[in-house]
């Protein structure tokens, strides 16, 4: 019984991490969205920006992924 | 065939999406020590011969119309010469070969690891953490050889009031010592989880009714995972360019 609840605790702890993923999704969405509204304003700056576009969307992804290794250890090492 | 059966009870799939990553000695079945040769060892080293392949044999002609092998290499080697020389600037040229290794390894063993049946090297931690970690230590020891004591100033944002300067400063601190973590386990990651999605679609296609919409989901999947195994080479490479570039002129 006591595993079982432990167990239940698991698997929502894993669903729960899993809305990590929905601010990651913000994050790369708005640095994506505000990188194109810039590069369509001013075209001819926008070849030197991209690494910085790539740093930015890594950036914010780090953390949706943290939020996928959380429910990781919760399924699999806890 | 345990875990096989032990997965089909319990989540209702024929395997495990996880089951790719298990890492197996090569020869028999024994336990896998430091010197083990596994299926990690046997990818990582056709990793190695495949850049040996693609870059030695590429340019051993060195003729002036290149061939494709020789346009390939050429192009990686500038891809990654001007983005190390974009970020770092111009004396951070001369840790090029370092960037270069380390770019060429990420992005073939990424690429070798989308072939059916392969072991992706990267989608381990393990791996990736010994990657993230010895960027961390050179990146550190060459700040304080360059700099000095002065490599703390990158800690210290002389541009913000006095008075919050020593809250920017802990914070700094921290994410400075995150770096090896999000550094490690962004690549590990968008591996593993990639890979583990395409696994559970593949589990999806024995169900007869929705096979086809499975593997049409798996093929998008597949596109998906070569974009990614490139950008995140790119992005891996190019971080540490940024860390380069903090070591070298660490003044905010």
């Amino acid at each position: 019984m006591e595993g079982d609840i432990a167990q239940m605790g698991q698997f929502i702890g894993a669903g729960l991490a899993s809305v990590g993923m929905g601010g990651a999704a913000v994050g790369v969405g708005n640095v994506a969205g505000n990188y194109l509204s810039g590069a369509l304003r001013n075209p001819s700056a926008a070849a030197s920006q991209t690494a910085t576009l790539f740093i930015g969307i890594a950036f914010a992804e780090a953390l949706g992924i943290f939020s996928f290794l959380v429910a990781l250890l919760l399924m699999f090492a806890v | 065939m345990a875990t096989e059966a032990q997965g089909a009870e319990e989540g209702g799939l024929v395997f495990h999406p996880m089951d790719q990553f298990i890492v197996k000695p090569l020869f028999g079945m024994g336990e896998v020590g430091a010197f083990t040769i596994t299926n990690v060892t046997l990818w990582m080293a056709l990793t190695v011969v495949c850049i040996i392949l693609l870059l030695v044999m590429g340019t051993s002609r060195r003729a002036i119309v290149p061939s494709r092998s020789q346009s390939i290499a050429e192009m990686m080697y500038g891809f990654v010469y001007k983005m190390v020389e974009d970020v770092t600037g111009k004396d951070g040229v001369k840790y090029f070969p370092y960037i270069m290794t380390l770019f060429m390894f990420i992005l073939v063993s990424n690429f070798l690891g989308l072939l059916p049946m392969a072991f992706t090297t990267t989608s381990h931690i393990a791996v990736t953490g010994v990657l993230a970690m010895m960027v961390f230590l050179a990146v550190t020891i060459l700040g304080f050889v360059k700099n000095g004591i002065g490599f703390l100033g990158l800690f210290w944002v002389s541009s913000a009031p006095l008075a919050l300067r020593p809250i920017l400063a802990l914070i700094e601190v921290i994410s400075y010592f995150v770096r090896p973590v999000s550094h490690s386990i962004r690549l590990a990651g968008n591996m593993m989880a990639g890979h583990a999605v395409i696994k559970v679609f593949a589990a999806f296609a024995a169900i007869a009714a929705i096979s086809p919409l499975s593997i049409l989901a798996i093929t998008a999947m597949y596109g998906l995972e070569i974009l990614v195994s490139g950008i995140q080479a790119y992005v891996f490479a190019i971080l540490t360019c940024v860390y380069l570039k903090d070591a070298l002129h660490p003044a905010h």
